[in-house]
């Protein structure tokens, strides 16, 4: 069984990859059977993950008080009426104002405070290297933040530090487009150790 | 001469990508077939993955959550068995948790291979898999409140009271540590902005490469205690732990292909640019 699963996952990578010389039918049956399947474990996994513990067994184990969450589940699906789609605000409501309370306060103390917090350093540590390293930290803060300030013109001092900004945001931007063809390659490397290694077992 | 560089110049400005999709490809490859052994040493982010899970003490528990998806599966993967190993070594017991719903077969994978196949360790006594909970940042604040409340029954349908790892333990301040394998939203962040803040609970992690660089800042502020970025970071980590896994045997055939991708970056902004210029004139 485990030799049929593998010999079928390796098809389905040739399938996918044959995208690269063109587009081609294989490609296409590859791609409609992984969204169909997708489509399908997901619900199957909402249904036994979500639904079922969550709602369903609580509910006939006699907790009627789910009743409630129910119901406002019930409500989403009026969207698809004309006539009762407003009933699905009550329950969109609820959600966005549960997470939006929940977030507020994470980023406000997560992010807003404590990132300000770690921004306030001594430009003289001790060591030239540590001072460096804190002016460079606080002086590419301030100038993307220039960069970000909208109500007076870039021209002048202003106009200097928003262009030292950009070339501070263009050296994060190198930075993360960097870890992003690295995470791309990583994935190709998996698939590639798949086929040569569990499939085609070239590589002890 | 000028002109035959030109040509080439103008032919490689053309140059059809299926051409480059086959060096990327032996790139790759050929590494993995023919290691090469290229050695990287391992930085203060990783260090620092590594000590904190160290600096745990014995019979301790930690939480494990394992936020990601067989989409992540080459960079997470080896990071994921190498912190169970880790633990299990170290005798700290492991509560994990799954906020993505296909993170529940991995998580119990990882426990298959290390936790029970390498080092005999017990469901229900050494580690726990509670499974997964839909609710991404509700349910994180949930468990500030009562982790058995939150997650009432484990993966396998288990109460969770009934288990003897999870005897005494209510909240975050029965744990001491949060390992997080996370693969986006909600992950790393989330765990930072909503239990790190609020609990004040010392927090690891391990993401893809494509986040990575979002979290360095959390480093700076002390939020974060150790990060591992993608599969450099797994391999990293795993040459921390003493084993070679597919992290380590990657990064050949990584930096092979930077190599190559570099190397077109670079031959086509000459290409462009040359060409451009004769263009114009």
């Amino acid at each position: 069984m485990e030799l049929i699963g593998t010999w079928l996952a390796a098809g389905l990578t040739l399938f996918i990859f044959s995208f690269l010389y063109r587009d081609n039918p294989f490609y296409k049956f590859a791609e409609h059977l992984y969204v169909g399947i997708s489509a399908g474990y997901w619900v199957s996994l909402q249904y036994h993950n979500v639904f079922r513990p969550n709602l369903w067994d609580p509910l006939m184990r006699g907790d009627l008080t789910l009743l409630i969450p129910f119901a406002l589940g019930v409500l989403l699906f009026t969207r698809f009426t004309k006539k009762f789609f407003w009933l699905s605000r009550w329950a969109l409501a609820l959600i966005i104002g549960i997470f939006a309370g929940i977030a507020i306060i994470g980023y406000g103390t997560g992010d807003l405070i404590r990132q300000v917090h770690a921004n306030i350093l001594p430009l003289w540590t001790g060591d030239w290297l540590g001072s460096f390293n804190n002016f460079l930290l606080i002086f590419g803060v301030l100038t993307a933040l220039i960069y970000f300030f909208f109500s007076k013109e870039h021209k002048g001092a202003v106009g200097a530090g928003a262009k030292i900004g950009i070339w501070f945001l263009m050296i994060s931007f190198g930075a993360s487009f960097g870890y992003t063809v690295m995470s791309r390659m990583s994935l190709l490397i998996g698939r590639v150790y798949f086929l040569l290694g569990d499939w085609l077992r070239l590589i002890s | 001469m000028k002109d035959k560089i030109v040509r080439i110049l103008e032919y490689l400005d053309k140059l059809d990508r299926r051409i480059i999709f086959i060096f990327i490809a032996a790139a790759v490859a050929l590494p993995l077939l023919f290691p090469l052994d290229i050695d990287f040493s391992v930085t203060p982010p990783v260090r620092g993955f590594y000590d904190t899970i160290q600096s745990v003490p014995e019979g301790s528990k930690i939480l494990l959550s394992c936020d990601y998806d067989p989409g992540s599966l080459p960079e997470l993967w080896p990071m994921h068995v190498s912190a169970v190993r880790q633990l299990c070594q170290k005798n700290i017991k492991i509560v994990c948790t799954q906020l993505w719903p296909a993170g529940s077969p991995l998580a119990e994978a990882a426990f298959e291979e290390v936790a029970l196949g390498e080092f005999n360790k017990e469901y229900g006594v050494d580690f726990v898999n509670l499974g997964f909970k839909e609710g991404r940042e509700v349910v994180m604040v949930s468990m500030g409140t009562s982790i058995p409340k939150t997650f009432p029954t484990d993966y396998h349908g288990n109460r969770v009271e009934d288990l003897p790892i999870m005897e005494g333990m209510e909240n975050y301040e029965d744990l001491d540590l949060i390992v997080n394998i996370s693969g986006g939203l909600p992950g790393t962040k989330e765990w930072i902005l909503q239990v790190v803040s609020r609990f004040h609970i010392p927090l690891v992690s391990g993401c893809t490469a494509v986040v990575a660089p979002e979290f360095y800042p959390y480093l700076q502020s002390g939020q974060l205690q150790g990060l591992l970025g993608g599969m450099k970071g797994a391999a990293e980590y795993e040459k921390l732990v003493g084993i070679t896994g597919l992290g380590r045997r990657g990064m050949d055939s990584q930096s092979v292909s930077h190599i190559i991708v570099f190397l077109f970056i670079l031959i086509g902004n000459i290409a462009y640019f040359t060409t451009r210029k004769g263009k114009k004139k």
